[in-house]
């Protein structure tokens, strides 16, 4: 082997772990990052106005959003559904498999995609933009913590909104399912209501709660620290903002197959 | 009051800082200057502990900054006021949402105190008027009078001044110099000034240094910066002199 090739080995070995060392060292940060927030979570003073502030950003804003795609997705679903479940005579069980789907994964799945589109970006730029333009430097020199005004508020209000969001997105999409296939294709009412009774129990709707309690401790979490260490300028705000989504979107979909197999 | 002994910092392996050390008695105000990019806002950072050195300490009243965390730190930290460069004001607050800020956090004072307290300081700087005005509707010299209220509504016994005038009008950075002497003279302050604007900031310093290449090439009072035979201290000064005058 030549001179050159070893070099060229050594070189790749040498980026992989400095590649490698960086990755371990960011994840330790985004998991203290995580640490010193629940830790002033559970400390008080909790900032009442900026926690009610952030649901009604994070949660009640969002509902619109969550009301059309939890309608679409209920349609699409009850318009599969029925044609799937049609070819083998089984169209009577659309509603519990509308219901099922929504409840045990699309629910809080969706939501919490939709969540992030619209409120994860939002959060990573606006700290982004305060980290760059000093006013979390501000607010440390004041002998005050940043973390209990912009991180905690936002991280209840996930904890809060999500579970709720996916509550609406459930409830909306079994309705949606229902216009379609009760009344667009004829399912009767009693049968697509009826039957989720009979195959929907208590552990399918707790293991929607949880799933949307963690993806809302996500969102919330990485988006904040995709936020609070930014780049430098508008450039570095925008790059934390396009890593935050993406980063949230592909741990949303990970944690939910991870949820799944040890919830169902 | 302030010593600053053998700070040292680099960035990405570029070295900005290499052994700054000076100090400032109680009640002193000091000029820091400089060109641009030579790390002066990085000392004030080190001063306020937003910044940790690679090496050196930052000694105020005698006990180390650098090493300070959690409570101990933030108690430090709230004897001093920053004035921030751009103002760092909340944007999404008023004028005097902004300035109401730390009494709201940090006192337990009623509404009507804090009202009370708020409006004396924003008339101090000129600012009743724009009470109720978000950051974004005020202009920059009325955005650093605002940040100046908001550091000095709870009296600090530090003031450090990032570029308190740079990019206003000369009659605006005057009626800020004037501010800042003015509330100095109230309230004693020991103080930092980072400034270009050599020919004003000196009638209201007691102290001059010089960062030049990461160390400080001279300290002194105005006067005996002004008259310092220092090739790099004359060209600094007489190239601001010479340009103010054109």
């Amino acid at each position: 082997m030549s001179l050159g090739h070893n070099i060229t080995i050594m070189e790749v070995l040498r980026k992989l772990g400095a590649f490698s060392l960086e990755s371990l060292r960011s994840m330790g940060r985004i998991g203290l990052f995580l640490l010193k927030a629940l830790f002033c979570m559970i400390t008080p003073p909790l900032k009442g106005s900026w926690i009610l502030r952030q649901i009604q950003f994070i949660g009640f804003q969002s509902t619109l959003v969550i009301f059309l795609t939890g309608a679409f997705a209920g349609m699409v679903l009850g318009l599969q559904g029925y044609y799937t479940l049609n070819r083998f005579g089984s169209a009577a069980l659309l509603g519990p498999m509308v219901a099922l789907s929504l409840i045990r994964e699309l629910g809080p799945v969706l939501s919490a995609l939709m969540v992030t589109g619209r409120a994860g970006s939002a959060i990573t730029a606006e700290i982004g933009i305060m980290r760059i333009s000093e006013q979390i430097d501000a607010i440390e020199l004041m002998g005050l913590s940043p973390f209990r005004y912009l991180v905690v508020p936002k991280l209840l209000a996930g904890i809060i909104a999500l579970p709720l969001l996916t509550a609406i997105f459930d409830v909306v999409g079994i309705f949606g399912g229902y216009l379609v296939g009760g009344k667009l294709l004829g399912v009767g009412e009693g049968t697509y209501f009826g039957e989720m009774a009979n195959y929907i129990d208590l552990e399918d709707v707790l293991g929607g709660i949880y799933k949307s309690l963690t993806f809302g401790v996500l969102i919330t979490w990485i988006a904040s620290y995709k936020g609070f260490y930014s780049g430098f300028g508008p450039e570095g705000v925008s790059k934390a903002t396009t890593q935050g989504v993406v980063l949230t979107s592909v741990l949303i979909l990970f944690l939910d197959y991870i949820l799944t197999s040890f919830l169902f | 009051m302030i010593r600053v002994e053998d700070l040292h910092k680099a960035f990405n392996g570029f070295a900005v800082l290499k052994g700054v050390s000076f100090q400032i008695a109680k009640g002193e105000i000091l000029a820091l200057m400089g060109g641009s990019g030579h790390g002066k806002s990085v000392i004030l950072k080190h001063v306020v502990g937003l910044m940790k050195p690679d090496r050196g300490h930052v000694f105020i009243e005698g006990r180390d900054i650098c090493h300070m965390k959690g409570r101990e730190l933030q108690a430090m930290r709230s004897r001093i006021g920053f004035l921030f460069q751009g103002g760092a004001l909340f944007s999404s607050m008023t004028v005097f949402q902004n300035v109401a800020f730390p009494l709201r956090e940090k006192t337990n004072w009623s509404e009507k105190q804090i009202t009370e307290r708020v409006l004396t300081v924003l008339e101090q700087v000129g600012l009743t008027e724009a009470k109720d005005k978000y950051p974004a509707e005020i202009s920059g010299g009325m955005i650093k009078r605002t940040a100046l209220a908001r550091s000095l509504v709870i009296p600090p016994e530090i003031m450090l001044f990032d570029e308190p005038t740079t990019g206003l009008d000369p009659v605006i950075a005057q009626t800020i110099l004037d501010l800042i002497r003015s509330i100095h003279q109230e309230l004693g302050f020991t103080g930092i000034i980072v400034s270009h604007e050599l020919a004003r900031v000196f009638q209201i310093v007691h102290k001059a240094a010089m960062l030049h290449d990461g160390v400080i090439v001279a300290v002194g009072t105005p006067e005996e910066i002004v008259k310092s035979e220092d090739p790099i201290v004359q060209r600094f000064i007489r190239g601001r002199i010479d340009w103010t005058l054109q």
